[in-house]
């Protein structure tokens, strides 16, 4: 009944670009497109997570293969001859992007306009009837905001919150098609849901959709500025388990924690005190 | 659902000193040389041992190297301890005992590779949910998990079985699976004949404790008892996981013990993917103790009584440390009471709230003369004190190091400037020496972590740079170029004796129930513990808006709350031999009949360790916060009829 320990991987050969190289058997044609260093855009994609293939945006090309390949899940085989940047792969990333960017607000999705840029895509083309998923945004608690006009369905909130990582399942699809969005047990506020405010889905989401309410106030008021921030790596203070907390600190304030996600000990993942926890450093009496 | 916000502390900014009675505001200067006078002058009257320090299990390893090296050198007193006294020293205690080392021998990595999980009296869903994560993840893998704990708690709602035990009956059922496991002949005689010592004596011990007899005395059905033998001793890899359910008892280290044999008779340590895990309360609770903050070990767990070990220190200190173990904090309390400790020196520390018999802490402390705290925020115990000094707050305004569970040394770092003139822990012990005739220089915490790192053998290997370059390295490190396995005692399994280094003993223990017996007018068993959102005394978890936060609640189960005609919401008086409280009623189904529960999280709402009693374990110190007898009684009396 013992459950088998993973065994060393082999190195396998494959051509990238009409280059050849050497990966660990087992990874997928992202990682060693990213090894390559190639530039392959992606949104479902999550370090942490197993690939969802819902956005289609990091399709390449595989030789012999009928359909284009999704790199984030596609698995590297020995002999894989793949093009990264051919017609077909551009032409399929520009729709794609079109068909997200003329219903999803993409305005906080890092890198999206870019990447539109760069595959000439025009989400203004379907015209101004072209339907959106456009909704005011849903706050309901101190801690976290959120703003599905923003989501693309990329369901790795739901993986985060659910078997993946934090078990607890507060959210998951409700819907079908178009009208398809997360939602908690009958679209209940996460005050009155499973949710246990870990905010792992934040921590996860490409677009802005999940975001933390001290950014969702500092961007409503014109406050947040990126380039005014400094991210510090330390250890989180609330137990002896030692998670990885990287402080976004702006004018000596702590405005958002996040954890590394290639720390062994948190995977990314915090906790409610340690996500949001902080507030004790900086409550000073005013008269100070 | 009610929903309380709790009153949020302010960080303290400047310096204060008591005059006629009162705390006011005073310059570094002045607090400073009010804090050192004071503490020349008691010394100069009762002698070194007549000072304490609490050092911080929250603040860095360089602040507790520091801190106890003030103790023992600028003072002269191994009077030095922390909180790990009021939760994991008897895990400390009991593993160093068996193994000569007090920390967890296993990794996180580890517990997702496990085939079989048992999880002690832990709680981890709530109160470790990113190390329950590495539990999931081997559940998710096929691990089966056991949960042993009085509560149906979150980790029990994910176990194969929970066997949901009687408070203070850990002992009878551990033994009951020992003897379960011989006498289906699953022991691990190899092992047991290779590595330990004391075999025949430890199965007559426990051949008492029959599956019958032991559900008799801890409430678990036999079969139940008999089929986590049965997965533990089968297993492949198992872990031993455990927190304070196991600790917090006035015959903890006995508990702790129970545990460690289980895995000495199947097998279940020093190797990968099998090993014993206490899971630490503090970020650095685990470090204190290992940079030397507690009263019987210097500097990298290295004992005191240890002639060759002091020589070391005292020529790198250059003074000599006294041959005999300092007092822990519980001793410290009954010394103040007895005027033998007259004055302390209290960093980050809050026993007035997290003390059990919370009053009697109180009337020690006032006995002082002179009692200097520094902390974060103008605590209750800070509220006390002579010279408050205000510091920064280690874990986002100080450089250093912390240490977690699993032995993993990580980098922590200043992202923020302290407020208004709040300073360094380093730079006020600095300060303090000086004026005490010892000119210490720091010129940062890396200068002191390479102290550390020479006169501890265990730290040698990590430099900052290779801390940050691993993201953390577990100890023993020995060497600045390798890396040690992520278990420890790999050394039991060696066929050659010589390596195999000392055998680790059973321990032959006896079942003592809990001390605060039930009777007719104390008849509900009290336990107490950490929900999710909150931390502790509450000072650093009220400065959050929490959606789950609900302030401090008397939980009991549906049967009780029937039976005593209360509803949830109701205020009821909560009494036990020593205090009362009021305390609104929650009503918790995953509860049984006669077990209520509280937290320590609103001490300001409800003084939940006026009841707590403090009967401790004679060999750590902890006091058995777990195990209160206690009455409740209605305000409003019911209704005639």
């Amino acid at each position: 009944m013992s459950v088998p320990l993973r065994p060393p991987r082999r190195l396998i050969e494959i051509t990238v670009d009409g280059e050849a190289m050497r990966v660990p058997e087992g990874d997928t044609l992202l990682d060693a497109c990213q090894t390559a260093g190639k530039d392959i855009p992606t949104l479902c994609y999550g370090d942490t997570l197993s690939p969802k293939n819902a956005c289609r945006v990091c399709v390449v090309e595989v030789e012999g293969a009928r359909t284009l390949a999704p790199a984030c899940s596609r698995k590297a085989e020995p002999g894989m001859v793949v093009k990264t940047d051919s017609d077909r792969a551009r032409h399929s990333r520009k729709v794609v992007l079109e068909l997200l960017g003329s219903s999803v607000d993409l305005s906080t999705t890092p890198n999206a306009k870019e990447w539109m840029a760069e595959y000439g895509a025009d989400p203004a083309r379907f015209g101004e009837d072209a339907a959106t998923v456009a909704e005011p945004p849903k706050v309901d608690n101190d801690l976290y905001v959120r703003d599905y006009a923003k989501c693309i369905l990329c369901y790795k909130c739901v993986d985060a919150c659910g078997e993946q990582w934090q078990n607890s399942f507060a959210i998951s699809v409700a819907g079908r098609g178009f009208d398809a969005t997360i939602s908690t047990e009958f679209d209940a506020p996460l005050t009155d849901s499973a949710c246990v405010f870990c905010g792992n889905c934040v921590e996860v989401c490409p677009t802005g959709a999940l975001s933390f309410k001290n950014e969702f106030d500092m961007r409503e008021a014109g406050t947040w500025d990126e380039d005014r921030q400094t991210q510090t790596t330390t250890i989180c203070s609330y137990c002896g388990v030692g998670c990885n907390l990287t402080l976004h600190v702006q004018d000596n304030t702590i405005v958002k924690v996040t954890s590394p996600h290639d720390n062994p000990v948190t995977h990314g993942n915090l906790c409610i005190k340690g996500r949001f926890g902080f507030q004790h450093v900086q409550n000073v009496a005013s008269d100070g | 659902m009610k929903r309380k916000k709790a009153e949020h502390y302010d960080r303290l900014t400047h310096p204060l000193v008591r005059e006629n009675g009162v705390l006011r505001r005073a310059t570094w200067d002045e607090a400073l040389d009010r804090a050192a006078e004071g503490f020349r002058r008691n010394v100069a009257a009762h002698g070194p041992n007549a000072f304490a320090m609490l050092s911080c299990a929250r603040s860095t390893n360089e602040m507790n190297y520091i801190g106890q090296k003030f103790t023992r050198v600028v003072i002269g007193t191994n009077n030095v301890d922390s909180c790990n006294r009021t939760c994991h020293a008897p895990s400390v205690a009991g593993l160093s005992a068996v193994f000569g080392s007090g920390g967890g021998t296993s990794s996180y990595q580890e517990v997702e590779d496990a085939d079989v999980i048992l999880m002690w009296g832990s709680a981890a869903r709530n109160a470790h949910p990113i190390f329950f994560q590495h539990v999931l993840k081997g559940i998710r893998k096929g691990a089966r998990m056991f949960a042993v704990d009085p509560r149906r708690t979150g980790t029990a709602q994910w176990a194969d079985r929970w066997l949901g035990l009687n408070v203070g009956t850990d002992i009878p059922l551990a033994h009951a699976v020992a003897r379960e496991i011989i006498h289906a002949g699953l022991h691990n005689t190899t092992f047991i004949e290779r590595a330990t010592e004391g075999f025949a004596e430890y199965a007559a011990s426990v051949e008492p404790w029959t599956l019958s007899a032991a559900e008799q005395v801890t409430g678990v059905p036999a079969e139940a008892i008999r089929e986590m033998a049965h997965a533990y001793a089968r297993a492949d890899r198992a872990q031993l996981v455990w927190t304070l359910g196991i600790t917090e008892h006035h015959n903890a280290t006995d508990n702790v013990r129970a545990l460690i044999n289980l895995s000495l008779l199947t097998g279940h340590v020093g190797r990968y993917g099998s090993g014993l895990s206490p899971l630490r309360g503090q970020n650095n609770v685990q470090g204190g103790g290992d940079m030397g903050a507690i009263p019987n070990r210097l500097p990298g767990f290295q004992d005191i009584l240890d002639p060759a070990i002091r020589a070391r220190f005292e020529s790198a200190w250059q003074v000599p440390i006294q041959p005999r173990y300092g007092l822990n904090l519980t001793e410290m309390l009954e010394a103040m009471a007895e005027g033998e400790v007259t004055t302390c020196y209290l960093i980050g520390e809050n026993p007035v709230q997290s003390e059990a018999d919370s009053l009697s802490c109180v009337k020690r402390l006032s006995m002082l003369d002179h009692l200097v705290v520094q902390d974060i925020f103008l605590t209750k115990t800070a509220q006390m004190a002579d010279v408050v000094l205000p510091a920064g707050a280690a874990w986002c305004e100080s450089d250093g190091t912390f240490t977690n569970s699993e032995r993993r040394v990580q980098r922590v770092r200043a992202a923020l400037v302290p407020p208004g003139e709040a300073r360094d822990d380093i730079w006020i012990l600095c300060e303090l020496a000086r004026r005490l005739g010892h000119d210490w220089n720091y010129s940062g915490a890396e200068e002191v972590w390479d102290e550390l790192r020479s006169v501890s053998p265990a730290h040698y290997g990590m430099t900052y740079e290779r801390l940050a370059e691993h993201q953390g390295i577990q100890w023993p490190c020995p060497s600045t170029e390798e890396l040690e396995p992520p278990f420890l005692h790999g050394r039991l399994w060696e066929t050659d004796p010589g390596k195999r280094g000392r055998p680790a003993p059973f321990a032959i223990l006896r079942h003592s129930p809990p001390v605060d017996l039930l009777d007719d007018e104390y008849p509900f068993r009290l336990t107490t513990g950490r929900r999710l959102d909150s931390y502790n005394t509450g000072v650093q978890s009220s400065g959050f808006a929490s959606p789950l936060r609900r302030g401090e609640n008397i939980e009991l189960s549906p049967e009780d709350a029937a039976t005593l005609g209360v509803t949830a919401g109701e205020e009821v008086r909560v009494s036990s031999r020593r205090g009362t409280v009021v305390a609104p009623v929650y009503i918790d189904p995953a509860l049984r009949p006669g077990l209520v529960f509280m937290t320590m999280h609103f001490p300001d709402e409800v003084d939940t360790n006026a009841l707590t009693i403090e009967a401790t374990c004679p060999i750590a110190g902890t006091a058995e916060f777990k195990a209160a007898a206690v009455r409740i009684d209605r305000l409003v009396p019911a209704k005639a009829g």
